[in-house]
């Protein structure tokens, strides 16, 4: 298949097997699989599955154990840590594995509002971030935590002034995604930082800044040094790993709360018998996004640029969210002018293609995207609205595919309509 | 999450357009949602020979106007009038508690058209 990834291969899903020198625009049939919501998760490569699989039954020890079977393990461990923190430019004391990003946002967040309230109970963070944050912030609220939910612009990406003016003497934490997972929005981490070194020059020593850095580890250049964070989360199954895994970046010298407690692994941060076959499967993802991290980047960015500029050309009505020059390249949030986001989602799924919406109900949540309604979209533009989210397999046979099924869906969804001139009389019911 | 009824209903929409000099029309929105079905008739003596259907929104909702369409064409009107919404729902296998009020809809609009044919 001339269009997927380079070198780190992976068959790509399922599809009936086609020339990819020229375009096809054929509509896809029944067995056709066609992933596009990789925001989502991501499928593993195989050099990952290959990886983890001696885990299982050959080097099982328990990583604390003193023996060999168990000292076998821990080896594994510390060279996915390299990997990892190799990823991010950190050092691989640097770097705590959890559970996932979950666990990293929860991590953070706790972890920094007990371990300072000397630096006060004042936390800052957006009405973008993922649930792991919003909701950790809002359990924090609970239990007497202040909490400032900085707004965005229309492009959603948040303010500096905001958040310099949010910040007070009683500021413990601030926490800024980096990419929105929904729009892929980037947010100005490094900006937020140099407000924070200042704040810390002038005697607020324990102000720290975290950042979700889920949906952009493995897509583009993410160095901690560079952004400025004391804190980074990350997780395994957006870059190809397995489910279930992820770490958590915590500079030297930061202190927090543990949460997870019953064993002084991972430098007493945090308990639990590690998960050795998810830690080395993120390694080894880890280190090919590494490899591979520019080439990706260009080829996802034309693949998702091409839908949209083909989208745009061949449907009225359709806009783009989010902040087009500055995203990660792989995700495309689109809204569609007289089209239900669900059902175009579950028209799409019927011919085997798989992509996300903003509108409610699609979620098994009753509530729209928060994060198009923090952007000031309008509630038919989140009902309307698309995100697909494309990754190192994605080839372009798959985005034409797509775009002609989104093509005849939009204009058999919108032909179906009724038109406002009809309405002779609504009856309200 | 939706039956295979639902998903041929929303692959193939049955009977979808506007009747020219319909017998009667039928046009609601649910305004929590605002999902919306307009429905044309044609009755013919004490049957409904013919009727067309458009609507927007959730995919319960299109579903349900074209099942409905599906299920009142050819038939006489009395038994229209005790066409419910758990007829609906039983010709889509089954619904999620939350869209209920899609079977709902496609009733009134119906009972809509209906009325609208009996003026």
């Amino acid at each position: 298949m001339a269009d997927a990834g380079p070198g780190d291969g992976g068959q790509g899903p399922v599809i009936n097997a086609v020339s990819c020198s020229t375009p096809d625009p054929r509509p896809p049939t029944p067995d056709m699989r066609i992933y596009l919501d990789n925001s989502a998760t991501t499928a593993m490569l195989p050099e990952v599955i290959e990886a983890m699989l001696p885990c299982f039954d050959e080097t099982y020890g328990n990583a604390q154990s003193v023996h060999g079977f168990g000292q076998r393990a821990k080896s594994l461990v510390e060279r996915a840590r390299r990997e990892v923190a190799t990823l991010v430019n950190a050092t691989p004391g640097e770097i705590v594995f959890v559970a996932g990003g979950t666990e990293a946002d929860n991590l953070a967040i706790r972890g920094i509002a007990a371990a300072h309230s000397e630096g006060g109970r004042h936390l800052i963070t957006t009405k973008i971030e993922h649930p792991a944050v919003l909701a950790t912030c809002q359990a924090l609220e609970q239990a007497g935590a202040h909490v400032t939910y900085l707004p965005v612009q229309r492009n959603g990406i948040v303010s500096l002034e905001d958040v310099g003016a949010a910040i007070t003497d009683d500021t413990a934490l601030i926490s800024v995604m980096h990419a929105n997972n929904e729009t892929g929005a980037v947010q100005p981490i490094e900006e937020i930082a140099a407000l924070v070194r200042e704040r810390r020059e002038r005697g607020q020593k324990y102000l720290r800044l975290h950042t979700d850095a889920v949906q952009s580890v493995g897509k583009i250049p993410v160095d901690v040094k560079r952004l400025g964070v004391d804190l980074l989360s990350l997780s395994g199954h957006k870059l190809h790993g397995p489910k279930g895994v992820g770490a958590l970046f915590i500079k030297k010298g930061v202190r927090l709360a543990k949460q997870m407690t019953g064993g002084h692994h991972e430098r007493d941060r945090r308990a639990g018998t590690e998960n050795v076959p998810g830690i080395v499967g993120l390694g080894r993802a880890a280190e090919l996004a590494r490899l591979h991290l520019g080439e990706r980047a260009e080829r996802i960015g034309q693949l998702r640029d091409y839908f949209e500029q083909q989208v745009r050309a061949r449907l009225a009505n359709v806009c783009v969210n989010g902040e087009p020059k500055r995203r990660v390249p792989h995700i495309s949030n689109l809204s569609f002018a007289d089209v239900d986001g669900e059902s175009l989602l579950i028209a799409l799924d019927l011919q085997g293609i798989a992509v996300s919406t903003g509108s409610a109900c699609a979620s098994g949540s009753l509530e729209p995207s928060h994060v198009l309604t923090a952007m000031q979209l309008t509630r038919e533009q989140v009902r309307g609205s698309l995100r697909i989210s494309l990754s190192a397999l994605t080839t372009r046979q798959e985005i034409d595919c797509a775009l002609a099924a989104i093509e005849e869906t939009v204009a058999r969804l919108r032909q179906m309509r009724p038109t406002d001139e009809e309405i002779s009389p609504a009856e309200v019911v | 999450m939706y039956t295979p009824q639902v998903a041929e209903h929303i692959a193939n929409p049955r009977n979808v357009g506007e009747l020219d000099n319909p017998s009667g029309t039928g046009d609601v929105t649910n305004q929590v949602c605002m999902d919306r079905i307009r429905l044309t008739v044609r009755i013919e003596g004490d049957c409904l020979s013919e009727a067309r259907v458009k609507a927007s929104g959730c995919p319960p909702t299109i579903a349900a106007a074209s099942v409905l369409t599906e299920l009142i064409i050819g038939r006489a009107l009395a038994e229209l009038e005790a066409l419910t919404k758990q007829a609906v729902t039983e010709a889509l296998g089954r619904l999620p508690a939350a869209k209920q009020h899609c079977a709902s809809l496609a009733i009134e609009a119906l009972r809509a058209a209906l009325n609208d044919a009996r003026r």
